[in-house]
């Protein structure tokens, strides 16, 4: 099952778990599954159906707006990663 | 090479094979953006920041100068404002290392300090309340000024197109945006088959702590559609290269080359054999040396103790 990295700000919605395990063969069914565990992610992981401009998710380090969005194929093992955009060093 | 004072002496930085670490078939290439005056590329963004305020006319004589930085672009306009009369405060972190504070001090800048916990989130946030309380300050603010892109459209793409003119792919990492952007774009008006990758920082849990999404921050001169992927590096992973980039091909620069290089490595396989990779260096490791991250020991221990502090 793909293990999915929950940020600092979103984890008072996940009684305080840093990584949740959740059914999906896609980022999308992945997304699902976890808010249907957890409904106080929903609003935070979806814009309706795009990943909200303040967050980036990546599949095993690729942020998905670059592969299928939504879309992209999760593997059996995956991590997925949401974390918040931030201004970087410089 | 011979110039007539330090400002005409930025860019024109060395581009190096690094026939040891590049994957079969591919030839990974570094741009060591540290040989520029101060160490950094960020001359090269200074000196756009600087030039495009006077010409517009937003930068008058004397006038304070405010920033919001890490380093970088902190040291990079202390001396250009050093040598052209204008006071410069920069708004940076808490946790950014001893040796760039000194940096600064030592050109004649101000530093106000940001809370560790907000990340380079906190020193924009920062430098803008102070600029809107005190109209008097000069914001460059080089998170949203197009001359921070504009200094790699017109400085850095074109170097590498003179070295490179067959280059296939080029990845640099994610600060301001500013390189991928303005370089990205260049590339690709050269040849539009060209690809873009931006290498992120995996930043500690401590810098993603923030209250609300809403917080969150896109710099505005990041332009998300010249890139073809984005891909995140660990501290770990970082590392790693940091340390075999200077093991195998004797280069010592910053961490931050370390993330690009893994990228430019892991992005090779989607390319045409023969390909060739220009990943970029925006400093060396030098100004890096007291947060440990070179410092002999276990380099997981190292990264998890500093993964912090690192990117600040």
């Amino acid at each position: 099952m793909p293990t999915v990295r929950i940020p600092t700000v979103l984890r008072r919605h996940t009684d305080g778990a840093s990584r949740l395990e959740a059914e999906g063969g896609t980022v999308r069914e992945v997304f699902g599954a976890l808010i249907e565990a957890h409904p106080g992610l929903d609003g935070s992981l979806l814009d309706g159906d795009r990943v909200p401009g303040f967050i980036n998710v990546y599949v095993d380090d690729e942020d998905v707006r670059y592969l299928d969005g939504l879309d992209t194929v999760v593997p059996a093992g995956a991590e997925i990663s949401i974390m918040p955009a931030v201004a970087g060093g410089a | 090479m011979r110039f007539g004072d330090v400002s005409q002496a930025v860019g024109r930085t060395p581009l190096i094979g690094l026939p040891r670490l590049s994957p079969d078939g591919y030839e990974v290439l570094l741009k060591l953006d540290g040989a520029n005056p101060t160490g950094s590329v960020k001359d090269r963004v200074a000196a756009y920041l600087i030039r495009e305020a006077e010409r517009s006319g937003a930068l008058t004589p004397g006038r304070r100068i405010l920033e919001p930085t890490s380093g970088n672009t902190g040291i990079a306009l202390a001396a250009i404002c050093r040598v052209r009369g204008y006071p410069l405060t920069c708004v940076m972190p808490e946790n950014t290392s001893e040796e760039r504070r000194q940096a600064l001090t030592m050109f004649g800048a101000e530093i106000v300090l940001s809370p560790a916990t907000e990340g380079s989130n906190g020193s924009v946030r920062v430098a803008r309340e102070m600029a809107t309380a005190d109209p008097g300050w000069f914001l460059p603010f080089q998170y949203g000024n197009p001359a921070n892109p504009l200094a790699h459209y017109e400085t850095t793409a074109p170097e590498i197109i003179a070295d490179v003119p067959d280059v296939a792919a080029f990845v640099g990492g994610l600060g301001t945006g500013g390189t991928v952007t303005g370089v990205g774009k260049r590339l690709k008006r050269w040849n539009p088959d060209v690809k873009v990758y931006a290498a992120e920082p995996e930043y500690g849990d401590l810098v993603y702590g923030l209250r609300n999404l809403d917080e969150g921050y896109v710099p505005e001169v990041l332009d998300l559609t010249v890139l073809d992927g984005r891909i995140k590096v660990d501290s770990l992973k970082a590392l790693e290269m940091t340390r075999r980039l200077a093991e195998v091909e004797g280069v010592f620069a910053g961490v931050s080359t370390g993330a690009s290089l893994a990228v430019a490595i892991r992005v090779c396989q989607r390319l045409p054999r023969g390909a060739k990779v220009v990943a970029f260096s925006p400093d060396g490791g030098w100004k890096y040396l007291s947060t440990g991250a070179y410092a002999p020991g276990d380099l997981e221990e190292i990264a998890a103790r500093i993964s912090g502090t690192l990117w600040a």
